[in-house]
């Protein structure tokens, strides 16, 4: 598993202008569409509607926010599983947004995803070993069945799976198990870069922490640079480098994790962060929490201005009037886009 | 205060095809009026299943309640005939559900859901049920309340459906209130909503309540009491100071431990609980958690194997506490150091 290639980074030391990803106003819209012999587009899904970042090589980058906010539709859009309605991705240089065919199948070999749901995301059918071995049957790795074999029983060993276990169907294993396999499956062809779309949150607290450990090992391990999409606020801050929070298909504040939670600039980060429950009565009872009222609008009709300002607690005129103004660095490395701090 | 709800060794099983499922296996507490208490554990600890118990909800077949008492101002709940335990559903005792999505009859206008308990319990005519339905849905925060009536669920966000399920438990003011993982299916700032919403309504009500939840930071804020379940029986029970600040037993212990704090930064390694949960269709024959525990590991404790530790009292804690475990080890003097 350890070839030289991929190079030990214990240290985590980051070279911040060595962007692995580089995404630049993102947009992808759903149609929808109406008539029954002859459709026609009514209107469109707001999923994902401008969104910039950059990744940084061997970082972890959160992106985080509440169902519907266009997180996963922006992790998926990256990898061109979804074909992007405007905008540009930038992966190791190369832009993906115009790749097709080959170029781009030869692309996915250096970029991965973990799904949310181990029991959705695993063909019932097919044996771990198959599972597992199949990007490297795609990519014509391994040729060699032997070989293969033996990568994949080394894999599933990296994981924390009994290699013992590859002629076995995902229904022999638990929640956390399958996760691993999902991992594994990510892990085949050496990627550099894994999108991991809320990958705990489909298990138990106690199961919870033996799969974050086991991608952070990873990760120091063989160099990974991750987009770790979740709405685990806390489990974020444990994980992440950086974080982003998005809002109704657009990110409203960026910046490193210790400093976006510790001081949040954008009134939707405030309150999101205040309504996280702590595991511990004392702190509990200090807190003050921002309840915004209301529910997310939906993204097929934004309102007009800023996004936020059906549920801002500190709406002005202009919030009403301007659309959200782009994201401004306030603090070192810290972007937000809100009206009132800009 | 006096005791509301007093269960007493509560079993219950399924009998499936695939084997006996020992979902429930001994579990008392107490309830005082108006307390709160906080049940928490993994998928399969146990948890709902006891609640449905105690409202008589097990499906039977294949599930049955194997013994045990409830004991619910003077009545054992668990004797009633079907149409006796139907006079206290709904009106003593309410119980809102995780998911408002399917709890929620599609084909039927809210106004209708939340009027029948107020019909069948209360002998309301159409016109006092009306009002008082509007009134409930005023009282959990949806605006325009009487026109509302007529809508169906689908005309409702999750958020909004979950308070619509919260006016239909409050509807015959209970005395207690069950809610199984009401805000699990919710959005955190959604969360934030409601729980302030219930801890409100429970004061005004003067309800006791049971909250069920596999997180420790929702209860941490509302439970007056916590009572930890794993393999189907309770772990460990205190006010929310002492579980959460004074842990004693090893499953609690590792479970905040391996839990990220959004109040401090990330530098070290969660501590991990080692395996999975347990099979339930065996049996344990002795701590549900010992092939997880580090403590039985390090103290080389060979009981905890085959025999069932007792829920006692925590050794050295101050008399009148109801901090309990049931576990053979004693945690302190430097044993978790060493682990």
């Amino acid at each position: 598993m350890s070839s030289p290639a991929m190079a030990v980074d214990k240290q985590k030391v980051l070279d911040e202008n060595d962007h692995i990803l580089e995404v630049s106003d993102l947009k992808k819209h759903f149609p929808i569409s109406s008539g029954i012999v002859f459709q026609r587009q009514v209107g469109a899904v707001r999923a994902v509607d401008g969104v910039s970042f950059n990744v940084v090589r061997g970082e972890t980058l959160g992106l985080v926010g509440e169902s519907g906010c266009g997180k996963s539709t922006t992790g998926r859009t990256i990898l061109q599983l979804y074909r992007p309605t405007e905008g540009s991705v930038k992966f190791e240089g190369q832009e993906l947004s115009t790749m097709t065919g080959n170029d781009l199948r030869q692309m996915r070999r250096r970029m991965q995803i973990i799904f949310q749901d181990p029991f959705a995301s695993l063909n019932p059918r097919m044996t771990v070993g198959s599972i597992v071995s199949e990007p490297l049957q795609i990519h014509n790795m391994y040729a060699n069945k032997k070989e293969r074999q033996q990568y994949v029983e080394q894999l599933m060993e990296r994981v924390g799976l009994n290699p013992y276990f590859i002629n076995r169907y995902p229904h022999e294993f638990s929640g956390g198990q399958r996760q691993r396999i999902g991992i594994a499956r990510a892990l085949a062809l050496q990627p550099s870069f894994i999108v991991a779309d809320e990958p705990i949150s489909a298990l138990d607290v106690s199961i919870q922490a033996q799969v974050v450990n086991l991608m952070e090992e990873l990760q120091d391990e063989l160099g990974l640079t991750y987009l770790f999409i979740a709405h685990d606020l806390s489990m974020v801050r444990h994980i992440c480098d950086r974080v982003a929070v998005m809002y109704l298909g657009k990110i409203v504040e960026l910046g490193p994790v210790d400093e976006v939670y510790d001081n949040p600039q954008h009134p939707y980060t405030q309150a999101l962060l205040s309504a996280v429950p702590v595991p511990d009565p004392v702190v509990e009872e200090d807190r003050q929490r921002i309840i915004i009222s209301g529910d997310l609008p939906n993204p097929s009709n934004p309102p007009t201005g800023c996004n936020f300002n059906t549920r801002c607690p500190v709406a002005f005129d202009l919030c009403y009037q301007e659309p959200d103004p782009p994201l401004i660095e306030v603090r070192p490395k810290h972007f937000v886009s809100c009206h009132r701090v800009t | 205060m006096s005791t509301l709800l007093d269960v007493k060794d509560l079993v219950v099983r399924f009998y499936t095809q695939e084997g006996t499922v020992y979902a429930v296996n001994g579990v008392s507490f107490e309830l005082e009026e108006g307390e709160t208490l906080g049940i928490v554990g993994e998928s399969g600890s146990g948890k709902s299943v006891s609640s449905l118990a105690l409202m008589g909800l097990i499906p039977s077949p294949p599930g049955k309640v194997e013994s045990g008492t409830v004991m619910f101002e003077g009545r054992d709940l668990l004797t009633l005939k079907p149409d006796q335990m139907r006079l206290i559903r709904g009106k003593e005792i309410a119980m809102i559900f995780q998911d408002p999505m399917t709890s929620l009859n599609p084909v039927l206008t809210i106004g209708t859901q939340i009027t029948e308990s107020l019909k069948l319990h209360e002998g309301m005519n159409t016109s006092q049920s009306r009002k008082r339905a509007a009134d409930l849905l005023d009282l959990v925060g949806i605006p325009d309340a009487y026109r509302r009536l007529d809508d169906y669920p689908h005309q409702f966000s999750g958020g909004m459906r979950q308070r619509v399920m919260i006016a239909m438990g409050l509807s015959c003011n209970p005395k207690l209130l069950i809610a199984d993982e009401p805000t699990t299916a919710l959005d955190v700032t959604i969360q934030a909503q409601i729980i302030e919403l219930v801890k409100q309504l429970k004061d005004e009500f003067n309800m006791a309540m049971i909250w069920i939840t596999h997180d420790l930071g929702v209860v941490a804020g509302i439970a007056d009491r916590i009572q930890v379940m794993y393999g189907g029986r309770i772990m460990e029970s205190g006010t929310s100071h002492e579980v959460f600040r004074d842990s004693r037993h090893p499953y609690t212990v590792g479970l905040l431990g391996s839990l990220p704090r959004l109040d401090s930064s990330g530098e070290e390694k969660l501590t991990q609980i080692e395996g999975s949960p347990p099979d339930m269709r065996n049996e344990p024959a002795g701590c549900p958690f010992a092939p997880r525990c580090d403590v039985r590991e390090y103290l080389q404790l060979e009981k905890c194997w085959d025999q069932r530790p007792p829920l006692e009292s925590v050794p050295d804690v101050d008399g009148g506490s109801m901090h309990i475990m049931s576990c053979w080890a004693d945690i302190r003097e430097g044993v978790l150091e060493n682990v």
